[in-house]
This record gives C-alpha cells, sequence and structure tokens, in this order.
C-alpha cells in the first residue's frame, strides 16, 4: 500500500541530552497506509524517539523529513499543526470531563462573537460521538457522559479517532496497548488496522510482540538507542523478535536463569545448555 | 482554528437547557453543585427554623450573612479556579490587608484620588500573583508552599512597608461619596455594593469556566497538565494568569472592605485562607482538581455565611459554628467522593 515518498522519515538521527548519547544513527521511514512497529524494552529509547518525531526535542544531529522535504519542528504544536498527532499510554484524556470536551480539547468549537465565544457543546458533542462511532465504538452514544466512565480501550479509541478527525497524518501510539487486557487491546488494534485504512501512517510503539505482530507492515527494533534489526512482516518469527527484544540474549536464556535457583543466577550462560 | 457558525447572538446562554428537560436534569445532579446546594438547603432550612423568632429571615438577619459570603465569595471562586486546576493559592491572606493598606495609605493618608489608590491595589495584587505564578511554574515546588512564602513573605512587607510610610500599622480612609456608594454603600435594606460585584463577578465567573473555551483548559490542567501541554494549551501562561485572578479578586475584595469600614489594617488575614478553601471545598471542589463549578463554590460560600455569621441570628449557640463547620467540611469531602464516582458511572439513556 505504501506509495512513494514515505510520510515521515528520520535519516541518521543522534540525539544526546550533554554528554549522555540516547539515540544514535536512528533512520526510519513510515508511508501512507503503513504501519511500523517500534520494538523495544523499556530504557531502549522509545520514549526519547517519540517525543524527537512529535517536536518536543530537537534532533542533535541527522535529519527529518516529511513527504521527502527536510524539515524541523519548532516545537509540539507545530509538528501537530503538521499533522504528527501522538497518543499516550492513557490516552491523553481527562477522567472527568466530558467525551465531547475531550475530543476538542485545545480546538474548541465556538459560538458567537469577540469575547463572547462560547463552546458549542452539542456541537463538540455531536462530532464526537459520530466520529468515535466510526472507529467502531458503538457503545459510546452521549457526548456528555464524562470519560473516567469508560474503558481503556474506549479512551485510546477516543483519543485515535481525535487525531484522525484533526487530520492527523502521522499517528505516533506510544504503548497503547501496554495497560489493557486481552479484549480491550484486540479493540486497540482493531482502531489500528482503521487509522491505516484510512491512509495514516501508524508509528506503534510497543513492547508486546504479539500487538506487534497483529498490525504491523514493518517493524524495528530498539536497543540501546540504535536499531538493532528492522524488518518487514513474515521475514522474522515471533521468538526472534523477543529475543532481539531482550537484547540478543535468547528468551530461552532468560527463561532458564530465571526459572534456576537464585544461587545459580550468575551463572546464566552455565544454565543456558538446559 | 476554531469555526464559527454564524448563529445569531440573542438566543445564546439560555440554550440546551430547555429543550430536553431530561437531559438537564441529569445534568443538574452530577453537577458537583447539586450537593452543595443540597447541604446549602439543608443547613439554610435547619437555621430558618432555630432562627425564626430571631430576625434570621429578615432583610437585616439575611444581609449579614451574604454580606460576608460576597467577600469570601469573590476570593474563593479564582481560588478555585486554581483548586480546578491542580493549585492552590494560600497567600489571599496577606493580599487583602496588602491592598487594604495601599488604598488606604495612597488614598486616605496621602490624600490622593480614590481611584488611583485603587488601581494601585489592584496592581499590587496583580504584581503578588504574577510572582506565585511565575515561582509555580518556573520551578517544580508545589504551590501550596510557594503561595505559603509569598504569604509570609507579602504580610511582613505589608506590615513593616506601614511603620515606614506612616508610622503605624492602620489607617483610616474616607472615601468621597460616589466611592463610597460604589464600592462600599449600602442597598435595599443593608446589602453592601460587594454583594452586587460578587454577583457580577459570578456571571463572569461562569462564563469564563463553563462556557468559554478557556474553562476546558482550566480542568484540562488539572486533570492531566502533560497532555493540556501536548494539546497546545498555553499551560505555563494560564497559570499564571490564574494566579494573577485570583490575587487581583483578593485586592478587589481588601478595596471593598477598606472602603466599606473606612480604615485599614496591616495585620494578615489568615482566617480568610481557611474561608476560601472551606468555601471550596463544601462547593464541590476536588484538591486534586479536574472537578467543579462556579455555582458549587457560591452555595458552599453561602453555607459558610450561614453558619458563620447567621448563626447569630438563631437560637443555636454562637460557639458552635466552628464544629458545625468542622463536621460540614467532612460531610462534604466524603460526599464529593460518591458525587465524583456518580457523575464518571452515570450516562444517559438513548435519545
Amino acid at each position: 500500500m505504501s506509495s512513494g515518498t514515505p510520510v515521515i522519515e528520520l535519516r541518521n538521527v543522534d540525539k544526546s541530552f550533554g554528554p549522555i548519547d540516547v539515540l544514535h544513527e536512528i533512520s526510519l521511514k513510515v508511508g501512507e497506509g503503513e504501519v511500523l512497529c517500534l520494538l523495544g524494552d523499556n530504557g531502549a529509547g522509545k520514549s526519547t524517539l517519540i517525543k524527537t518525531l512529535a517536536g518536543v526535542h530537537q534532533p542533535t544531529r541527522g535529519e527529518i523529513l516529511m513527504d521527502g522535504q527536510a524539515t524541523r519542528f519548532s516545537g509540539p504544536r507545530d509538528a501537530q499543526a503538521r499533522g504528527i498527532a501522538t497518543v499516550h499510554q492513557f490516552g491523553g484524556t481527562y477522567p472527568l470531563m466530558s467525551i465531547g470536551r475531550n475530543f476538542f480539547m485545545g480546538m474548541e468549537p465556538t459560538r458567537g462573537f469577540g469575547p463572547f465565544r462560547v463552546f458549542d457543546r452539542e456541537k463538540a458533542n455531536r462530532i464526537a460521538v459520530e466520529e468515535v462511532q466510526k472507529m467502531g465504538i458503538t457503545r459510546i452514544t452521549d457526548g456528555d457522559r464524562l470519560v473516567g466512565g469508560l474503558s481503556g480501550g474506549e479512551r485510546q479509541s477516543l483519543a485515535i479517532a481525535r487525531a484522525v478527525y484533526f487530520g492527523a497524518r502521522v499517528l505516533i501510539l506510544d504503548e497503547p496497548t501496554a495497560a489493557l487486557g486481552v479484549k480491550q487491546a484486540a479493540h486497540v488494534l482493531r482502531i489500528v488496522n482503521e487509522a491505516k485504512r484510512r491512509g495514516l501512517a501508524v508509528i506503534f510503539i510497543t513492547h508486546q510482540v504479539m500487538h506487534a505482530m497483529a498490525v504491523g507492515d514493518h517493524f524495528a527494533v530498539l536497543i540501546r538507542g540504535a536499531i538493532a534489526a528492522d524488518f518487514r512482516k513474515g521475514e522474522r518469527t515471533r521468538e526472534e523478535i523477543a529475543d532481539l527484544m531482550a537484547g540478543g540474549e535468547s528468551m530461552a536464556d532468560l527463561e532458564a536463569s530465571i526459572e534456576g535457583p537464585a544461587d545459580a543466577a550468575e551463572g546464566r550462560t552455565a544454565a543456558a545448555p538446559l | 482554528m476554531t469555526d464559527t457558525t454564524s448563529t445569531g447572538g440573542p438566543a445564546e446562554s439560555p440554550r440546551a437547557e430547555k429543550p430536553s428537560p431530561s437531559l438537564s436534569l441529569g445534568e443538574l445532579m452530577r453537577s458537583p453543585a447539586a450537593g452543595a446546594f443540597m447541604g446549602f438547603a439543608m443547613v439554610f432550612i435547619v437555621f430558618a427554623i432555630f432562627g425564626f423568632q430571631r430576625n434570621f429571615l429578615s432583610v437585616g438577619g439575611i444581609s449579614t450573612w451574604v454580606n460576608f459570603a460576597s467577600t469570601v465569595g469573590m476570593i474563593a471562586i479564582p481560588v478555585g479556579f486554581l483548586m480546578i486546576a491542580g493549585e492552590l493559592d494560600i497567600s489571599t491572606g496577606a493580599v487583602l490587608p496588602a491592598s487594604a493598606m495601599t488604598v488606604a495609605v495612597i488614598s486616605g493618608y496621602y490624600e490622593m484620588p480614590i481611584m488611583l489608590g485603587v488601581c494601585a491595589a489592584l496592581s499590587v495584587g496583580a504584581l503578588i500573583g504574577f510572582i506565585n505564578g511565575m515561582i509555580v511554574t518556573r520551578t517544580q515546588v508545589p504551590s501550596f508552599i510557594v503561595t505559603l512564602a509569598t504569604l509570609f513573605a507579602v504580610a511582613g512587607l505589608t506590615l513593616s512597608l506601614s511603620i515606614v510610610f506612616i508610622n503605624t500599622t492602620q489607617t483610616s480612609l474616607n472615601a468621597p461619596d460616589w466611592a463610597k456608594t460604589l464600592f462600599g454603600g449600602r442597598l435595599l435594606g443593608g446589602f453592601r455594593s460587594s454583594v452586587f460585584w460578587w454577583i457580577a463577578m459570578i456571571v463572569g465567573f461562569i462564563f469564563f469556566l463553563h462556557k468559554s473555551p478557556w474553562g476546558n483548559w482550566v480542568f484540562a490542567l488539572g486533570g492531566d497538565q502533560e497532555s493540556a501541554r501536548n494539546a497546545g494549551i498555553p499551560v505555563q501562561r494560564l497559570k499564571i494568569g490564574l494566579f494573577m485572578l485570583s490575587s487581583t479578586s483578593t485586592a478587589f475584595a481588601g478595596v471593598l472592605q477598606t472602603i466599606q469600614f473606612n480604615a485599614a489594617t496591616s495585620q494578615a488575614n489568615f482566617g480568610m485562607i481557611f474561608n476560601t478553601i472551606i468555601a471550596c471545598v463544601v462547593g464541590g471542589l476536588l484538591l486534586t482538581g479536574g472537578f467543579g463549578t462556579v455555582m458549587g463554590i457560591v452555595f458552599g460560600t453561602l453555607t459558610l455565611g450561614v453558619v458563620q455569621q447567621g448563626i447569630g441570628y438563631t437560637e443555636i449557640d454562637r460557639n458552635l459554628s466552628f464544629l458545625i463547620i468542622g463536621v460540614m467540611l467532612l460531610i462534604a469531602v466524603l460526599m464529593n467522593d460518591t458525587f465524583r464516582k456518580l457523575a464518571t458511572s452515570w450516562s444517559t439513556k438513548k435519545k
């Protein structure tokens, strides 16, 4: 499905904070209607990478290209204006606010003139409910409901629907399924597919290999700030990916070291032959 | 960014409430103001029963606690905004005497025009709010500590500066008649003009918090600050603005008090801090932020007014007022939690 120039591309991007290098030589690209899964253990530099993509950080070296043009984001708002939307683990929603208000946060529709512009609650609620339903969440019918009453998956869906509605071209999903149960996660994955079908470039960050394999077209494994592997769908098995994420050590080794008695823990390699 | 549909001005504010009564009832019930209103109604009825023989329901009786509530209320609402935004402002206890002394020294002691004194007092308030806001947004220090620090700093400064300028800690102010009427007069048999100022401010504050898009941002600050920033909301400027609003409103209350009573003292008003926070909590605000209504705070303030001032017009022992406030506060906090749960689980039937 991906056609020609990628929507967003990183070329040899480095990011360091003072003397600490967090990202080295990251090169990635995502095209329209493509899902890039970014896999990595905790501390692999995923968050820094997301923040660099979302305009929060500037790359120390290297360049970011949008539609083939080298570009710089002056800040998160700039990146957003150019169609980069980030949805965080907990959906970036406000539990004690209504669905309509959540949906239009920062982009409130208004009626009236000048200083007497008022928030157009009905319009906000109507659009929010419509958009969420289009994403396949039919349980949401009332825009006045508070988001706190929704399930984790529904919140994610709301956040994704919001990003799609506001014209996102690149959707960055930061661990959207991490805190969810199996059913809820399936829900979110279905919505990722829906976003992909609508031609968005999706960057899906996760450490759950199963979820990645369910939706991904392209995979990149991040280890200690560098891309350790880069492959397309079907090129690796689940076990291989899991091994890669664990830092190159075979998962079987890790399992052995966990199961072994505590006093044998130092002998991870020794335990390996099991 | 925002598309303005061209609906005319007139049918603006009273919309939505009328067409679907079931919806507005639901909205009323799950609103944090509902609990506050019921609390107020209950306290009022009990006090009215005990005060029936003691003029509790006379104009004089009602105006006493409404006057008190108006001063607390015009401070409590913007303090409540900060609470909704997840912050706290307790420097109000020092801003009040600081602004009172400013207007009294300038317009009373030095006999300069009253409006100059009023403007200077409001500027003092705005400046303190700005300092609060800057420190809170630039550092990671909780606003409780920051405003505690400014509370003491400003209180000390007010005392020592009044010694420097007028060599005493109290002074009098005799405002010209028009100013006296505008800022401190009595109307309708006992209501201070501060009551009418308060009503005007309530209207403005309701518009700000519940109607304008800005209100959304205030709630977002208290809901999830990081997400608010990601959504492009100017978090820092908004916060500084809210701190300035709170201390400027406090300064205004100080000005009204000074003109009303013809005198100002530089003693810090620690009671006011507690009054505003009690009014907010009884009004259904959560200390964790993200939830609350202006009308809730209004009812909270009125309840406080009845218990603290209205008690003098009843057969209830005056000394019990603190006890009642304490118990009320506890009940309110427990109820707020229940109301929040109700609010999140509430859903309308299919329309």
